[in-house]
């Protein structure tokens, strides 16, 4: 290679458009990393769908025109009084034991699991990191009581208890939340306090320190930030079991009340039609399960995603690596080196 | 010796515990009116008279902490009282209706050990195969099943099928060993396996994760390099320590158990401890309900005693203190 090549190149090198390094925040490359995850961004998808079936019910009880609490004895059920099945006299996914329109129903079922499992969660996460956060940080005694506190909650058979309670103050959704809740904030806690641990003895908090703030501000300042991306993980991963708790609650008779239709109701009702009715059943529970299920892979995907050295994502690389992936750009492959080997 | 004073700790807090939960649960339901309990029993068309003499035969009509001294003495008998509808000695329907749970909790959590580190053990020595991305996916459904759904489920897709077509093994109820060990395990094979599918999940998971970070350390590689079977290497080596998390997990779990049989017993009509307690809590029957909370305590109690001391076989580190 002669000077004059070197000198072209530096030329050229030096009349090229100037790109600013663009610097990316963990979140940035967080969603980067979650888009590329086929199952997560599935999940992602049926979980919006699910939302708007949730929203746009009652719309549907109109297109169908079957409101959700009418019953239909002519249509909805056979000579013998029994549900009749899919596609019948148009219902779409067959009727339930009152003759009402199964389809319609198991939408607005999702309206009761997604609001409780999303209402919950955010009540759990909020008391969860606050207790979390203050047993962790000031430690001694505080953190003492509030840990057996935690543990306690943490080891109660809840459904025992949440039975008692639902009964005592009388079934209805505002016990439902309040019983959730009340059983889920202890994991979160459990999990906020380890980290402020750690985190509290950073150089940073002791900077913070030094130049005199004061505990609440180190807190909610410093080291909440630092606690989003597990506990973004932890809230995702705990509306699939509020959901799955509200319809426990709802099976056992001590949740959402009937006619107001729930997924758990729904099942409950469905006991004595095991043999005549399958659709009464497997509806219900197919909502649910997949509701749950696409939570849980949500949730999955963007631990995945955050914490670069797991092995799905390394698999992944490793089976793309040798042959490149078109879509990908070399910097992101970087990224995720960098990103990798700085763990 | 140290091992005898961590046992009367252990059991010393335990009763301070049963005496709390106890306590709470009374206290808890005497936020009710008396009122329903007497109008249930002495039925719809009672004059208030007649209410009234129920609640004076109850001893409802005593001021609470009365009755509280009354319920501890009696406790300290171990008499838990009597049902306020049947009059049925609690001490009695206990006993009555423990086969079925027990059989339910016993049965239960072997399978759901057995295939939770079973599972998480294979899926750990046969990383990124197809079975270890088989068993994830099926370990997340499993995760996301609430164990109703999955009772109800094998009902539909097994049971119902089953005795269709003439093969009557698989039945729902409850059947004692007595009526031999068929019977039994017939009875209770789809409420062990509704029990054990969700708890199995979490416990696969954890095993696999655990094993996985365990195999890759130092002591692992000596173990190979000294020439130690595979099996030896995994099993002694790998899995002993690894079992340590999963142990302390269970502890936890134990608690969590519980709710489960309370769901298979109804949806599977076992006519166990559960069963009764949610239709006693249905009627406020508070001396059943305290009885089965007392049960329950008392169960995680011991449960977690005996899991500390396994957990100090597993990691020697671990003294009992």
């Amino acid at each position: 290679m002669s000077i004059t090549d070197l000198e072209r190149q530096a030329q050229q090198a030096e009349n090229a458009p100037v790109h600013a390094i663009e610097g990316r925040s963990q979140w940035s490359l967080t969603r980067q990393r979650l888009r590329r995850d086929k199952v997560a961004m599935a999940s992602l998808a049926v979980i919006v769908i699910m939302v708007l079936l949730a929203i746009f019910a009652p719309a549907f009880a109109v297109l169908v025109h079957h409101p959700a609490n009418a019953a239909y004895p002519i249509t909805g059920e056979n000579s013998a009084g029994q549900p009749v099945g899919p596609g019948t006299n148009g219902f779409w996914l067959g009727t339930d034991d009152t003759g009402r329109d199964l389809m319609v129903r198991v939408f607005y079922g999702a309206r009761i699991s997604l609001f409780v499992g999303i209402v919950t969660t955010a009540i759990a996460t909020v008391a969860g990191v606050t207790i979390g956060m203050i047993a962790g940080y000031f430690g001694g005694i505080i953190d003492t009581i509030l840990a057996r506190v935690t543990d306690a909650v943490l080891a109660f058979p809840y459904v025992v208890l949440a039975l008692a309670l639902a009964v005592v103050f009388g079934p209805s959704l505002t016990i439902v939340i309040a019983v959730i809740s009340f059983f889920s904030w202890a994991g979160i806690a459990r999990i906020v306090r380890g980290q402020t641990l750690s985190l509290k003895e950073k150089e940073y908090i002791e900077a913070a320190r030094s130049i005199g703030a004061g505990p609440l501000r180190i807190m909610f300042i410093d080291i909440l930030p630092n606690l989003l991306a597990p506990v973004l993980v932890l809230a995702t991963l705990y509306i699939p079991s509020a959901v799955v708790f509200e319809s426990t609650l709802s099976f056992l008779g001590l949740g959402i009340q009937p006619p107001t239709a729930s997924w758990g109701s729904m099942l409950s009702a469905a006991q004595p039609f095991y043999q005549t009715a399958w659709w009464f059943v497997v509806f219900p529970a197919l909502a649910l399960l997949i509701t749950t299920l696409a939570f849980n892979l949500l949730g999955d995907g963007i631990r995945d995603a955050m914490d670069p050295t797991t092995e799905r994502l390394v698999a992944a690389r490793r089976r793309k690596g040798p042959r490149g992936s078109p879509s990908r750009s070399r910097n992101d492959d970087l990224d995720l080196i960098i990103a990798g080997d700085a763990k | 010796m140290t091992l005898a004073w961590f046992l009367i700790r252990r059991v010393l807090t335990g009763i301070v515990v049963l005496w709390a939960v106890a306590s709470g649960t009374f206290f808890l339901f005497f936020a009710r009116p008396v009122q329903t309990v007497a109008h249930q029993l002495a039925g719809r068309t009672a004059t208030p008279a007649v209410i009234q003499n129920v609640i004076n035969q109850l001893g409802l009509n005593q001021p609470i902490m009365t009755q509280y001294w009354h319920f501890l003495g009696r406790l300290l008998h171990g008499n838990l009282g009597y049902s306020f509808f049947t009059q049925e000695s609690v001490n009695t329907m206990i006993k009555q209706d423990l086969p079925p749970t027990a059989s339910l909790v016993v049965g239960g959590v072997i399978l759901w050990l057995i295939a939770g580190l079973g599972v998480g053990i294979l899926s750990a020595t046969r990383a990124r195969s197809l079975f270890d991305r088989g068993s994830t996916v099926l370990v997340l459904i499993g995760l996301s099943m609430p164990v109703f759904v999955v009772g109800e489920l094998l009902i539909v897709a097994v049971f119902v099928p089953l005795n269709q077509h003439g093969l009557t093994w698989i039945q729902t109820q409850y059947a004692g060993p007595s009526q031999g060990l068929g019977a039994w395990s017939g009875h209770m094979l789809l409420p062990w396996i509704s029990l054990a599918v969700v708890q199995a999940a979490i416990y696969t998971r954890l095993m696999r994760g655990q094993l996985l970070t365990t195999l890759g350390e130092d002591y692992i590689r000596t173990a190979r390099a000294k020439g130690l079977s595979e099996r030896r290497v995994i099993f002694t080596h790998g899995v002993r320590a690894a079992l340590t998390p999963v142990v302390s997990q269970l502890g936890i779990d134990i608690g969590q158990l519980l709710g489960g049989v309370v769901v298979i017993e109804v949806v599977f009509g076992l006519q166990g401890l559960g069963q009764v307690a949610v239709a006693a809590i249905y009627q406020d029957d508070l001396p059943v309900i305290i009885g089965f909370v007392l049960v329950a305590a008392a169960f995680v109690v011991v449960a977690n005693i005996v899991v500390d001391l396994v957990y100090t076989v597993l990691d020697p580190r671990v003294r009992i203190a």
